[in-house]
């Protein structure tokens, strides 16, 4: 076949341009990088410069753990699959909230020392590890799942891929929570306990726009989980590594739902805000 | 003695991953007060990586599958060794499993009449695989953790068991520190559940995370529980392999499911060149028959690149040993080509493998819907255990149950992928059931302070040693390397045995090693602890396989190439002796019940 033909070609060149790419900058090249990372227990402690090597695809994590292996055994850390799946390695990098194991060093400048701090919103624990246990204990607040009765007599729904797609956008939310270490009400405000964050609101999100779930739970997004908290500044969807439109598919459409159900000041100004040209709050996103 | 924080629940299930969960939830639902602990935090245990699918036949793609047929397919996949009961169970079960997933909030793919979606999978003769994504763990760990919590389940995340504890005979409780304080915890239970997970770390190249240290088979070997199968490790064919550091992270089957091929760097398709006689049947003999199997054409045999991981890995290994190999040491995985079929292939990809499209673009610089991925094995899974009950899922130590990776069984000398996470709902729930049956029936056992205070004074040891010794992390990492090197994808007996006398060396490394710092989340200290359960497993897993002397699923010996029929009616069992030495048994497998039988025959 033809086809073949130009595939197999296709694999060859492939293969050079990898090869290629391994002898320009192989994994055996490195050089110094100096990580400047925040050491303290509670809310104590000091930034300590580390120097260690770093070669070709190294992530910040794994700096880490080399720093870890090479003598600072007792550096905390959280991690689990190293693949950007879990979120557990969320943490402040240059000042910047990510995910340790997705940001690679050949992103960063390393002319100058990196700087991994703990996420600064949540009460820190130790070293890069805080106390996130707020967000586990908000979702309890929230009423679960409740789906409306089977459509079928085998006890299955049918449901279209369209209407799954909204709710999976939401579903792919991997509890990182850097979402909530970026929103002035939480990091600034400390409201943890009114508001719910973020992160919470999509999942409520994820539970009123379920086509199978039939519960209504505008009334405590407004009275206990403080969705009036939030003025749409977006910076949660900016950072969401799930690349999650938090603000515009989540919470500005809640929002729409509890006006509707409630006077809220704040959402009707949104709406006004999402009507009009003149406010710097992602006119792109906000179609 | 020590200080302790007590807790006393009528079931303890150790471990929060899928089948943890299924099992609390169903304590729970029992009427039992349940505990439930987790090394990590809530939700980020190795379920949430799973990606491809779970396995059940629910005929909703292809009417012609149901539970014989998976269950079928299941043995032929286990190459036999599988617990046939469990088998049985399982794939009757796992559809009402999967339902029930929706029922309380799952939105898997769907079909265009409005059902779950099935894809293919390696091993499996029809699409069977219901999926979300290339996220398909992620949504089931979301869904049955969101559910727990407001269950009565008191969760204890953080915390890390590092013994149980006996009365007598019986199971009585567990001993662990909570990671964040290192504080001990005293758990007393009337039945415990150990959904623990896997071992992968015990190697160099592994897909797994960190808290798979091979705690769970380490815990119930000590209590005196017996294992089975542990010569059989998964090594899943396709890994990255590049750059260095992310080398062994997964790449989903689902690749290969929705189409993907397998290359060397001469640009052939190698999967062609060696069918296995048992799959030659069901499996296509031109590319273009492959083609139209993954597009859902009823009529086609699939492609060789889905036949088991066992023969895959080995495949892509002769190819690499042979000098055919991609220029890191794998070969190339390539879904790109299907742009030469379908119009809108990057779309499509990035549909169908949205994870696996952003894992390369961001780890590796390779935009998968353009060019091939490079791609070679990696340590997977554990189809070893725990052994249990087929039914209810309890060890040989009464009141101590085991569920998902860490049991054994169900798989035999082979896992077929998305079994697994249909074998974590599935017993997941039994183990849950019975557990709290159990429980019901006792009086509270006593839990001995005199037993836990010893557990704790060797816990604190490497504190003792505080810059005495060397580090823990050299230690693993040796380890490591050699488990790879020497009881790997291809094994010898010379090999194995070296590899007994270096884990002799190792292990009197490992008594040791010191730590620094002080008991607040320390993982020099973590990492020394779990280095013990390390060490077990590894022993026991070179044990078993210097006593199979046959290559088989899993297990492939380069001094016994060839499947020896004469192995396939044992399981090797292993247990600590009255000395504490390891005793290692060959178990007669069962004779299959005769309607099972007949349903395998009819398969083949
Ligand atoms: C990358 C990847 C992709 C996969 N894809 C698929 C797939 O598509 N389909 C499929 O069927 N299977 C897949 N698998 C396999 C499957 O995901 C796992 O086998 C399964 O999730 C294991 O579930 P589990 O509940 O047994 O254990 P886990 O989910 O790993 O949970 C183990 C739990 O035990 C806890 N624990 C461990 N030790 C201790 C201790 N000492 N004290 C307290 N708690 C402890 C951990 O913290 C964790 O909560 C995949 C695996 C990986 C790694
Ligand atoms: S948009 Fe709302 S939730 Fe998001 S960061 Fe701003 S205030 Fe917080
Ligand atoms: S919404 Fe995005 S940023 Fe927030 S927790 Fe989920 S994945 Fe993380
Ligand atoms: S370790 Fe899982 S997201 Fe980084």
């Amino acid at each position: 076949m033809a086809s073949n033909q130009s595939f197999a070609q296709n694999i060859v060149e492939s293969g050079q341009r990898a090869a290629a790419r391994s002898n320009t900058s192989a994994g055996t090249e490195t050089r110094a990088g100096t990580f400047r990372i925040w050491r303290g227990m509670g809310a104590s402690g000091q930034l300590e410069d580390y120097s260690t090597s770093v070669s070709e695809g190294m992530v910040v994590l794994d700096a880490i753990h080399q720093i870890q292996a090479e003598g600072a055994t007792d550096l905390a850390v959280r991690w689990n699959c190293k693949a950007g799946k879990c979120g557990s390695c969320s943490a402040e990098i240059n000042g910047m909230p990510r995910l340790l194991c997705m940001t690679r060093l050949s992103e960063l400048d390393l002319e100058k020392p990196v700087t991994v701090e703990p996420m600064r919103a949540f009460p820190p624990v130790k070293d890069l590890v805080t106390d996130v246990s707020s967000n586990f204990r908000a979702k309890k607040r929230i009423r679960k799942f409740t789906p409306r009765p089977p459509d079928a007599p085998d006890g299955t729904w049918r449901m279209a891929q369209s209407d799954a797609d909204r709710v999976q956008e939401f579903r792919k939310c991997i509890e990182c929570f850097l979402c909530q270490d970026v929103c002035h009400v939480l990091r600034d405000h400390q409201l943890h306990e009114q508001f719910v964050g973020p992160r919470l609101l999509v999942h409520a999100a994820q539970l009123e726009m379920h086509p199978l779930d039939i519960l209504d739970r505008t009334d405590e997004l407004k009275e206990s989980h403080g969705i009036g908290y939030c003025n749409i500044t977006k910076c949660c969807t900016k950072v969401c590594p799930e690349h999650i439109t938090i603000t515009d598919n989540a919470i500005i459409p809640l929002k729409e739902r509890v006006v509707d159900n409630h006077y809220d000041p704040i959402a009707k100004l949104v709406r006004l805000m999402r009507g009009s040209k003149s406010t710097d709050t992602g006119q792109g996103e906000a179609r | 003695m020590a200080e302790y924080q007590r807790h006393e629940h009528d079931v303890l299930v150790i471990g929060a991953g899928g089948a943890g969960l299924r099992a609390a939830i169903e304590s729970a639902h029992s009427g039992a007060s349940v505990g439930l602990i987790c090394k990590s935090l809530l939700g980020k245990a190795h379920t949430v990586m799973a990606e491809g699918g779970i396995a059940a036949a629910l005929a909703n793609v292809d009417d012609r599958d149901n539970w014989e047929v998976h269950f079928a397919d299941t043995m032929r996949g286990g190459q036999y060794l599988n617990n046939w009961r469990m088998a049985e169970i399982h794939a009757k079960e796992a559809p009402d499993r999967v339902k029930e997933l929706e029922a309380l909030g799952a939105v898997f793919d769907r079909t265009a009449d409005g059902r779950i979606l099935q894809r293919n999978f390696g091993g499996h003769k029809y699409p069977r695989l219901a999926h979300v994504g290339d996220r398909t763990g992620l949504e089931i760990i979301r869904t049955l953790q969101d559910h727990a919590v407001h269950q009565p389940i008191d969760v204890h995340m953080e915390c890390t068991i590092v013994s149980l504890l006996k009365d007598g005979n019986r199971i009585s409780g567990a001993l662990g520190y909570d990671r964040e304080r290192g504080r001990f915890k005293l758990f007393e239970a009337k039945a415990v559940v150990l959904a623990t997970g896997g071992i992968g770390r015990a190697f160099s190249v592994t897909s797994n995370s960190w808290e798979y240290t091979g705690d769970g088979q380490a815990l119930a070997y000590n209590a005196g529980a017996s294992l089975q199968d542990m010569e059989f490790v998964q090594f899943h064919p396709t890994g990255m392999v590049w750059p260095p550091s992310v080398r062994g992270i997964l790449v989903t089957e689902g690749v290969r499911g929705e189409g993907g091929i397998l290359v060397n760097k001469e640009g052939r398709r190698f999967m062609f060149d060696d069918i296995p006689e048992n799959y030659r049947g069901q499996t296509a003999d031109n590319e273009e028959e492959g083609w139209r199997y993954t597009q859902g054409d009823k009529n086609a045999r699939r492609p060789p690149e889905l036949l088991t991981r066992d023969h895959v890995a080995r495949a892509i290994m002769k190819e690499v040993r042979e000098g055919r190999g991609s220029p890191h040491g794998g070969v190339f995985l390539d879904i790109s080509w299907i742009s030469s079929k379908l119009s809108n292939a990057e779309e499509h990809i990035k549909k169908k493998l949205p994870s696996m499209y952003h894992q390369f673009k961001q780890l590796a610089d390779i935009d998968i819907t353009k060019e091939p991925m490079e791609v070679g094995p990696t340590t997977h899974y554990v189809m070893g255990g725990i052994r249990v009950d087929g039914d209810t899922q309890m060890s040989s130590v009464p009141g101590l149950f085991a569920a998902g990776e860490v049991g054994a069984g169900l798989h035999g000398a082979n896992r077929l992928g998305g079994n697994s996470l249909s074998d974590l709902l599935v017993f997941g729930m039994r183990a849950g059931k019975y557990a709290a049956e159990f429980a019901a029936r006792q009086s509270s056992a006593k839990v001995d302070t005199q037993q836990a205070d010893a557990i704790v004074r060797v816990a604190l040891e490497p504190f003792d040693r505080a810059g005495g010794g060397e580090g823990p992390y050299q230690v693993e990492h040796d380890l490591q390397t050699m488990m790879q090197e020497l009881v790997g994808i291809v094994r010898r007996e010379g090999e194995i045995r070296r590899a007994l006398d270096a884990l002799k060396t190792l292990k009197e490394r490992a008594r040791k090693v010191s730590v620094t710092g002080n008991r607040e989340y320390n993982p020099g200290w973590h990492t020394a602890l779990d280095l013990q359960n390390l060490l077990t497993v590894s022993e026991i897993v070179a044990r078993a396989a210097l006593e199979r002397k046959e290559s088989r699923g899993g297990h492939f010996r380069d001094d016994f190439p060839e499947k020896d029929p004469s192995y396939g009616k044992f399981n090797i069992v292993i247990r600590r002796g009255a000395n504490g030495e390891m005793q290692v048994t060959r178990e007669p497998i069962p004779e299959m019940r005769e309607d099972l039988k007949k349903i395998v025959e009819e398969n083949k």
